[in-house]
C-alpha cells in the first residue's frame, strides 16, 4: 500500500522540481488529448513549444509575441503572488485589468488630439489607479462587512466586462469610426502610444514594467519586512497577529498592490499591442495570470520564467490552431491541465510516498 | 503472587527513524494502580496502544490473565475486559451525556435504560452525572467523568487512564484519587500515567519507569521522592530551579479595571482584572484551561486592544497599543500555541527568531531585515538556551516541543524584557527543558524584571512565584503570597472564591 508521509522539512528540490514535472505531464496528457482529436501528437506539441521560437518559418512573427503575451501575464502575476502569499485571493485581476485600461484609455482619449510629455505618465497613473481602485471594493467590503474576496473579485469582472462593452459603444466610442464600436487607435496617437521600443523585440513598456515588478517583488518578498509580513500572515495568522500584523491593513495593501499591477498591465496593453478599446479587448491575461502565479511557485523569479512559458503556449496555441486546425478550446484545456497537474504534484514538495505494510491506526 | 492480570513481554515497536518501545516488560497485577511514567516521547503512549489494539507491536507478547492477548483493534481490546480514558477527550458538544456515552459503546442498550445505568454507576463511584445535560455546558471535569463512566458501564478489569488530572482542579483531582482507589477495592487495575510525580506517589502501588522507549526502573513510588522519580525518568541529577532571597522593586507592570470581551465564541470574557507586578516578582496565574488565559495573555501582547488605561507599564498607559508599540516599551509575551500563534510551523528558526524580535533586536532597520543579524540572534537563543536542532534554518514545526518551547520562551527572555507574560510555559516540555526554562524565568526575574506566569500546573506555580493569583470565568483573584498559601486556599481560589481582597504584596 502506498502511504504519505509528511517530510519533517519541506523538500526544496521537489519545490522547483514539480514545475517542471508538470510541464512534462501537460505534454504527455496533451499529447493523448490531441491524438484523440486525430492529430500527430508529436508533431502538436513541437507546434506549441519549439516552432513559433526555432522555426525559420514562423520565428520573425512570434518571437516578439513571446515579450507581448508575457509582459502583461507576469505583471499582473507578480501582483498576485504576494497576495497569495499573504492568503487573500484576489481572482479579480482580469476585471482590474480592464478598469486599468479603461481609465488610461479615458486619459489619452481626453487629450486628443494634443501633444504633450505628460500625457503617457498620465495614462499610466490612470491606469494603475483604475485597477487599485477596483481592487479596493472587494477589499473594504472584506475589511468592513467580512464578505470573501474571491466571490467579490471574481464577480467585479463581470461588472467590469459590462461596463468595456458599454465604453467601446457608448462614450469612448470612436466619433470618426463610421458608427463602429471600439475607441480610437491610441496606439497611433503619439503622445499616448506605448509603442515596440526595440524594433522585432516586442519589448514595450508594459514589459520593462514587467520586469521591474520581478525586481521590486523579489525584494518585498525576501528583504523587506511587508514581505516577511505577508507570508507569515499566509502561514500562520495567528502568529501574524501576534508580531504585530493588522490583517485588515494587510488585505488593503494586498488587494490594492495586485490591482495596481493589472491596470498597469490593462494600460500598457490597450496603448500598444491592443491599440484600442473594444468590446472582446480583454483575453484572459487576469486568469492566466493565476496560473503563471502557481507554475512560477509564488516567486518573482519563478513567475517571469513561467510567464514567459505560458505565453509560448498561448502562441504555440495559436500556431497549431492554424496549421493543424486544433480547436482553439483545446489549448485551453492544456493551460488548464498545467496548473492542475501542478497543484496535484505540490504534495511532494511536503509528502514522500512511502510503501508500507497495512497497520490498524 | 498469582497470575497477573496482564503481562507485558518483550513489546518493541518501531517507527521510521524512531524505535518507540523497546523489548519493554512488566507486569499489571489485579486490584493494583501501576503507574507508567517518562517523559515526552519515552514511548509511553506507544505502548498503551498496543494494550488497546491500536498499535500492532513489532515483537514480543502480551498476556491477558495468562492467556495469550494481541487486540488488533480497540473493540478486541474491550471485549477483554480493557477501557481507556484518553487525555484528550472524544465527546460530542451538541449531544448529551446519554448519547455521548452511547456513541462510544459496542452494543449500546436503548438511551433510557442507559441513562439509568449511567446515574446509578456515576453515583455509586462518587462522579454524579446528569445523562440528559449537554456536554457543551459540562466543565473540563464533568467531560472527564462522562468518559469515566462510559468506561465504567462495559465493567472493565483493566482501565487506563493518559495524564487524567491535567484538566482538573485540586478539589476534582481528590474526587477523582477517591473513585480510583474505590475501583482497586473492588479488584479491578489501572495503569495511570502521568507526569505528575506527587500523585503517583499518593496514589500509586508500582510504578515502570519508561526512558527512550526502555524499561529504565521499577519502583513502589510510595518509598521514593518526588526528585527521585524525577532523576529516575530523566536519567540524570535533576537541576532544581532555585533563586536567593530578593525583595520587590517599583511597580512595573499594572492592569487595572480590564474588561474584554474574547472575540470568540467559545472564549471567556476578561471581566474587571486587575494585577500589580513589582520589579523582581514573579506572579502565577493559575486556573483551569479556558478561563480566560488566552485572553489574558492577548490583552497583554496587544492582541486584543483595551482601553489605554487598563494596562500600564512603568506608570504609561499602552493599552491601546499594538504589539510592536508593546516590545518597544519592553512588555514580551510568550502564548501558550507554540505551533501557529508564537511561532509560525513552515518557518525557519532564524524568521522565528524575526518574528518578534524584529524591532527589539533592531533586525530591521528602515524596513529591510537583516537577514545575517536574524540568523545571529536565533543562533544566539540557540545555544543559550540548549536548543537541539541541526541550526537555525530548520522549520519550527521539525523541533520537539519542549525544543521548540526553549525557543520560543528564549527568544523573548534574550530581549532583555522589562515585563515578561507567559502561558503555559512548560506545558509538554521534558522535566529537564521544563527545569531550565523555570530557572530562565526566576533569573529573569532576578535581574529586576517582572514576570507574569500563567499555567494550569500548580505544582509549578507554587515552586517559582513569589505570589499567586487564580483565573475563574474570566475574573481574576486579587493575589496572595505563595509563602503560607495552603492547597486547600488555592483550589478555594481557584474555584473563584476571593474572601480577601486586599493583596499583600
Amino acid at each position: 500500500m502506498l502511504r504519505l508521509e509528511k517530510r519533517p522539512q519541506p523538500s526544496t528540490f521537489w519545490n522547483w522540481a514539480t514545475p517542471v514535472l508538470a510541464v512534462g505531464l501537460t505534454m504527455i496528457a496533451g499529447g493523448i488529448l490531441f491524438a484523440a482529436l486525430g492529430k500527430d501528437p508529436f508533431a502538436a506539441i513541437k507546434m506549441i513549444f519549439w516552432d513559433p521560437l526555432f522555426n525559420p518559418q514562423f520565428a520573425a512573427y512570434s518571437r516578439p509575441q513571446l515579450l507581448v503575451k508575457a509582459g502583461p501575464l507576469i505583471l499582473i502575476a507578480v501582483g498576485l503572488a504576494i497576495g497569495f502569499r499573504a492568503g487573500i485571493w484576489n481572482i479579480g485581476a482580469e476585471g482590474q485589468y480592464i478598469i486599468g485600461a479603461l481609465c488610461g484609455a479615458a486619459v489619452a482619449l481626453a487629450f486628443f488630439p494634443s501633444p504633450g510629455w505628460y500625457i503617457f505618465p498620465l495614462m499610466v497613473l490612470a491606469g494603475a489607479f483604475g485597477g487599485w481602485a477596483w481592487a479596493m471594493i472587494p477589499a473594504i467590503l472584506k475589511t468592513r462587512f467580512n464578505t470573501n474576496e474571491i466571490l467579490v473579485s471574481l464577480l467585479l469582472v463581470y461588472v467590469a466586462e459590462k461596463i468595456l462593452a458599454a465604453m467601446a459603444t457608448g462614450r469612448m466610442r470612436n466619433p470618426d469610426g463610421a458608427g463602429f464600436p471600439g475607441s480610437r487607435n491610441i496606439a497611433q496617437y503619439p503622445a499616448a502610444a506605448n509603442p515596440e521600443l526595440i524594433a522585432g523585440s516586442g519589448m514595450h513598456w508594459g514589459v520593462v514594467a514587467a520586469f521591474i515588478a520581478v525586481i521590486f517583488g523579489y525584494i518585498m518578498l525576501h528583504k523587506h519586512i511587508l514581505g516577511f509580513q505577508v507570508q507569515l500572515a499566509g502561514q500562520a495568522p495567528r502568529a501574524a497577529r501576534f508580531a504585530g500584523v493588522a490583517p485588515a491593513r494587510l488585505v488593503v495593501l494586498c488587494l490594492g498592490f495586485s490591482g495596481a499591477l493589472a491596470g498597469l498591465a490593462g494600460l500598457f496593453e490597450v496603448a500598444g499591442p491592443a491599440r484600442m478599446i473594444s468590446i472582446d479587448f480583454n483575453v484572459g491575461y487576469g486568469f492566466t495570470a493565476i496560473i503563471v502565479a502557481f507554475l512560477g511557485r509564488l516567486h518573482p523569479v519563478g513567475i517571469l520564467l513561467a510567464g514567459l512559458l505560458m505565453a509560448l503556449t498561448y502562441i504555440g496555441g495559436e500556431l497549431a490552431q492554424f496549421m493543424l486546425g486544433l480547436p482553439s478550446a483545446s489549448i485551453q484545456v492544456f493551460q488548464g491541465m498545467l496548473l492542475f497537474f501542478l497543484l496535484a504534484l505540490d504534495v511532494l514538495s511536503n509528502y514522500r510516498i512511502r510503501r508500507s505494510r497495512s497497520e490498524v491506526a | 503472587m498469582t497470575t497477573p492480570l496482564l503481562a507485558i513481554e518483550g513489546i518493541t515497536k518501531a517507527y521510521p527513524g524512531v524505535v518507540a518501545n523497546s523489548d519493554v516488560s512488566f507486569d499489571i497485577g489485579k486490584g493494583e494502580i501501576h503507574a507508567l511514567l517518562g517523559e515526552n516521547g519515552a514511548g509511553k503512549s506507544t505502548l498503551v496502544k498496543a494494550i488497546y489494539g491500536l498499535v500492532r507491536p513489532d515483537a514480543g507478547h502480551m498476556r491477558w490473565r495468562g492467556k495469550t492477548f494481541i487486540p488488533a483493534a480497540p473493540h478486541e481490546a474491550r471485549a477483554a475486559g480493557v477501557a481507556m480514558v484518553f487525555q484528550h477527550f472524544s465527546l460530542f458538544d451538541a449531544l448529551d451525556v446519554a448519547e455521548n456515552v452511547a456513541l462510544g459503546m459496542d452494543n449500546p442498550p436503548p438511551l433510557r435504560r442507559l441513562a439509568a445505568q449511567i446515574r446509578k454507576v456515576s453515583n455509586d463511584y462518587g462522579l454524579p452525572l446528569d445523562p440528559g445535560q449537554l456536554v457543551g455546558d459540562l466543565s473540563a471535569g464533568q467531560r472527564q467523568r462522562v468518559e469515566i463512566v462510559r468506561c465504567l458501564l462495559q465493567d472493565p478489569h483493566l482501565l487506563i487512564m493518559d495524564e487524567p488530572t491535567s484538566v482538573l482542579t485540586p478539589q476534582e483531582v481528590e474526587t477523582l484519587f477517591r473513585t480510583l482507589r474505590q475501583l482497586r477495592s473492588e479488584g479491578r487495575s489501572i495503569l495511570y500515567i502521568s507526569h505528575k510525580l506527587e500523585e503517583i506517589r499518593t496514589l500509586c502501588d508500582k510504578a515502570t519507569v519508561l526512558r527512550l522507549g526502555k524499561v529504565v526502573g521499577r519502583c513502589d513510588p510510595r518509598e521514593k521522592t518526588a526528585r527521585e522519580l524525577a532523576e529516575m525518568m530523566v536519567g540524570t541529577k535533576l537541576h532544581q530551579p532555585e533563586r536567593p532571597p530578593h525583595s520587590p522593586g517599583d511597580v512595573l507592570l499594572e492592569v487595572k479595571g480590564l474588561n474584554l470581551r474574547s472575540p470568540s465564541a467559545f472564549g471567556t470574557s476578561l471581566k474587571d482584572v486587575a494585577i500589580k507586578v513589582h520589579a523582581g516578582e514573579i506572579l502565577g496565574i493559575g486556573g483551569v484551561a479556558g478561563n480566560g488565559q488566552d485572553e489574558l495573555l492577548a490583552a497583554l501582547s496587544g492582541e486584543l486592544r483595551a482601553p489605554a488605561g487598563a494596562v500600564c507599564v512603568r506608570g504609561e498607559t499602552i493599552g491601546h497599543m499594538g504589539p510592536n508599540a508593546r516590545r518597544a516599551l519592553g512588555l514580551l509575551c510568550a502564548p501558550e500555541e507554540r505551533l501557529g500563534h508564537a511561532a509560525a510551523p513552515e518557518m525557519s528558526l532564524t524568521e522565528n527568531a524575526l518574528l518578534t524580535g524584529a524591532w527589539r533586536q533592531k533586525l530591521v532597520s528602515r524596513g529591510f531585515v537583516n537577514w545575517t543579524k536574524a540568523r545571529g540572534f536565533a543562533e544566539a537563543v540557540i545555544k543559550r538556551f540548549d536548543v537541539r536542532t541541526p541550526g537555525a534554518h530548520i522549520v519550527a514545526r521539525a523541533l520537539s516541543g519542549g525544543n521548540l518551547q526553549k525557543f520560543v520562551i528564549g527568544r523573548e527572555i534574550l530581549q532583555r524584557p522589562e515585563v515578561l507574560v507567559v502561558n503555559q510555559p512548560t506545558w509538554g516540555v521534558d522535566a529537564a527543558a521544563a527545569a531550565a526554562i523555570r530557572q530562565a524565568l526566576m533569573d529573569l526575574a532576578q535581574g529586576g524584571a517582572a514576570v507574569v506566569v500563567i499555567s494550569q500546573d500548580l505544582d509549578e506555580l507554587l515552586e517559582i512565584s513569589d505570589s499567586f493569583a487564580a483565573l475563574n470565568a474570566g475574573r481574576l483573584t486579587a493575589k496572595r503570597p505563595v509563602r503560607g498559601l495552603t492547597l486547600e486556599q488555592i483550589g478555594l481560589m481557584l474555584g473563584g472564591a476571593d474572601e480577601d481582597s486586599d493583596a499583600a504584596a
